[in-house]
C-alpha cells in the first residue's frame, strides 16, 4: 500500500504538461512567430535560442526528459480508455477522446519534426529559415506541420482546462464553464500564432 | 395512435458462461406502460415473435420508483432504468441489452459486485461502533446538508459505470459513484473523522487520478448526482492531503 505513488506520477503527468512542456510550446511558437517578420529575424532568434547558455543541460531536462515521460505515460493512460462515442456523444466526452488521440498524433508528429530538425542538426545540418523553408515547400510536409500544430494546440488548450479540474481548481459548473473559454481563447490565440508562423516559411 | 403491441428486440444469454442471442417479442400494448410491464407481459407469455415458446427474459428490479438502482440496463443502446422508462417516451422496435460494464448473470441481470467493491474500497460507510455510548455525534450546517443531501440520493445503479470510458476490464478505476461517495462522508461530521482514511484509499491506482474528465457520469446519472464537481471538489482536496502527508503529517 505504502509503496503505491500512483497519485504522485500521475499529478507529475498533469503538471509536466504545463511546467516545462507547455511553457517551452509558447516560447517555440514565440520564435517561429518571428519568422512572420522575415528570414533574418527569425535566423538572429533561432541563433539566439542556439547559444543559451547550459543549452544541452536545458533541452534536456525542460524538454526531452519531460516530454518523454509525459508522452509515454500519456499512451499508457490512453490504452486505459474503451471508446465510447458512438452511444455518448457529449461534448465533454468528444474532448475526451479527442485528447488521446491528439496526443497520439502529436507523439508521431515530433518524432518526424525532431528528426527532420534537431536529429539532422545533430549530423551537420544548420537550424534556419531555409531548412524549414525547405521543408515546408513539400506540400506533404507543410500539411504534417498544420496537422501537428493543429492537435498540439488543441490538446495543450484543453489539457489547461482538464487541469484546472485535476488540481481541484475549478470545482463547479461556474468555473469550469470558465475554464473551458479559458481553453477556447488560448486555442484561438495558439492557433492563429502557429499558423501565421509556418505560412511565413511558404514562398 | 391506435397501437396494440410493443415489437421489442432482447439480447439474452442463459447463463455467465454462455452466448448471447437476440428473441423478438410482441408484447400488447397499454398506455403508460413502462418497461418492467412490458417484461412481466412477456413473463405471463413467453412466447417470441414467431409464434416459438421460450423461457421468460429474466430481469432485476426492486422498488420500481427509481431509488433501488437494480433494474439498470441497456434500453435502445443508452443505460437506463427500466421501470422509469417509459414506453411512450422512446424509440419502436425497443431494444433491450444487459448493462456491457458488468459480466452479465443472465438475460438482463448483471452482477454489480465491482462497483460494491468499490464502495468497500473507499470506507463508504460511517463509523458509529464502540464498546460503549458515544453519544450524538456533531450536527451538520444546513447550508452543507441541502447539496449533501444530492450525493446520498446514489442507488448504486451502476449506470456511471457503464458510460465512463475510463471504467473498463483493461482498467483499475474504482468508478464515479465511490469517489462521490467519498466526498459524502468525507463532509458528514462523524464521517469526517476517517477523512483521511477515504482520501488515502482513493490516492491509490485506479483512484481518482484514473479519472479523464469526460464527464459522461454526470450526464446519464438518473439521480443527477453532480459526479464531475464531486470528482473536482476531491481533487482539491486529495491534492492538500498529499501536501499535508509529505510536509506535515
Ligand atoms: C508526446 C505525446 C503526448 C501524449 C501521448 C500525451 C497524452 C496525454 C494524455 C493521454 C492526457 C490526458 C491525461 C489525463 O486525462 O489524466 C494528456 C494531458 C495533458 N497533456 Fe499531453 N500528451 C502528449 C504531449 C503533450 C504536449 C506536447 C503538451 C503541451 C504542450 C501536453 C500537455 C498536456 C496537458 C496540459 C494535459 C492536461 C493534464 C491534466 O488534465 O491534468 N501534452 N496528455
Ligand atoms: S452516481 Fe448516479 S449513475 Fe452512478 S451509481 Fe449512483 S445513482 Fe447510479
Ligand atoms: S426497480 Fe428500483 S430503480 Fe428500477
Amino acid at each position: 500500500m505504502k509503496s503505491d505513488r500512483t497519485f504522485f506520477w500521475r499529478k507529475l503527468h498533469s503538471l509536466s504538461g504545463l511546467i516545462p512542456i507547455g511553457v517551452f510550446l509558447i516560447v517555440h511558437f514565440g520564435i517561429n512567430y518571428t519568422a512572420f517578420y522575415g528570414e533574418e529575424t527569425y535566423n538572429q532568434a533561432a541563433a539566439m535560442m542556439g547559444n543559451l547558455p547550459f543549452r544541452y543541460v536545458m533541452e534536456l531536462f525542460i524538454i526531452f526528459i519531460p516530454l518523454l515521460y509525459h508522452g509515454i505515460y500519456g499512451v499508457y493512460i490512453a490504452r486505459e480508455a474503451k471508446n465510447n462515442l458512438s452511444v455518448y456523444k457529449y461534448e465533454k466526452n468528444w474532448y475526451f477522446h479527442f485528447q488521446r488521440l491528439s496526443g497520439i498524433v502529436v507523439f508521431l508528429f515530433l518524432i518526424w519534426h525532431v528528426g527532420t530538425t534537431r536529429v539532422a542538426a545533430a549530423f551537420g545540418a544548420e537550424v534556419t529559415f531555409d531548412m524549414v523553408a525547405n521543408l515546408v515547400a513539400n506540400p506533404v510536409y507543410l500539411s504534417f506541420y498544420l496537422i501537428g500544430i493543429l492537435m498540439t494546440t488543441f490538446h495543450f488548450s484543453n489539457g489547461v482546462r482538464t487541469m484546472l479540474i485535476t488540481w481541484g481548481i475549478t470545482v463547479n459548473q461556474k468555473s469550469q464553464n470558465f475554464g473551458k473559454m479559458l481553453g477556447i481563447v488560448l486555442f484561438i490565440l495558439l492557433t492563429g500564432i502557429g499558423m501565421i508562423a509556418i505560412f511565413a516559411f511558404v514562398s | 395512435m391506435n397501437q396494440t403491441f410493443v415489437h421489442f428486440i432482447i439480447q439474452r444469454q442463459d447463463g455467465p458462461d454462455s452466448k448471447p442471442y437476440i428473441e423478438e417479442f410482441h408484447v400488447p400494448y397499454r398506455p403508460s406502460m413502462n418497461i418492467i410491464s412490458a417484461l412481466m407481459e412477456i413473463r405471463k407469455n413467453p412466447v417470441t415473435r414467431d409464434g416459438e415458446e421460450t423461457t421468460p427474459v429474466q430481469w432485476e428490479s426492486v422498488c420500481l420508483e427509481e431509488v433501488c438502482g437494480a433494474c439498470s440496463m441497456l434500453i435502445n443502446g443508452r443505460p437506463k432504468q427500466a421501470c422509469s422508462t417509459l414506453i411512450d417516451t422512446i424509440e419502436q422496435p425497443i431494444r433491450l441489452a444487459p448493462l456491457k460494464t458488468f459480466p452479465c448473470e443472465r438475460d438482463l441481470i448483471v452482477d454489480r459486485q465491482r462497483m460494491f467493491a468499490s464502495l468497500m474500497k473507499v470506507k463508504a460507510w460511517i463509523e458509529i461502533d464502540g464498546t460503549h455510548d458515544l453519544g450524538p455525534g456533531p450536527r451538520m450546517s444546513e447550508e452543507d446538508r441541502q447539496w449533501a443531501y444530492e450525493l446520498s440520493k446514489c442507488m448504486t445503479c451502476g449506470l456511471c459505470f457503464e458510460a465512463c470510458p475510463n471504467v473498463n476490464d483493461k482498467s483499475p478505476f474504482i468508478g464515479p459513484a465511490p469517489l462521490s461517495q467519498v466526498r459524502l462522508f468525507n463532509t458528514h461530521p462523524t464521517g469526517k473523522m476517517q477523512a483521511s482514511h477515504r482520501l488515502e484509499s482513493i490516492m491509490l491506482d485506479g483512484g481518482i487520478t484514473s479519472c479523464g474528465n469526460s464527464g459522461n457520469c454526470s450526464e446519464v446519472c438518473p439521480k443527477e448526482i453532480p459526479l464531475t464537481h464531486s470528482i473536482a471538489a476531491l481533487n482539491k482536496s486529495t491534492t492538500a492531503y498529499s501536501f499535508k502527508r509529505f510536509f506535515v503529517k
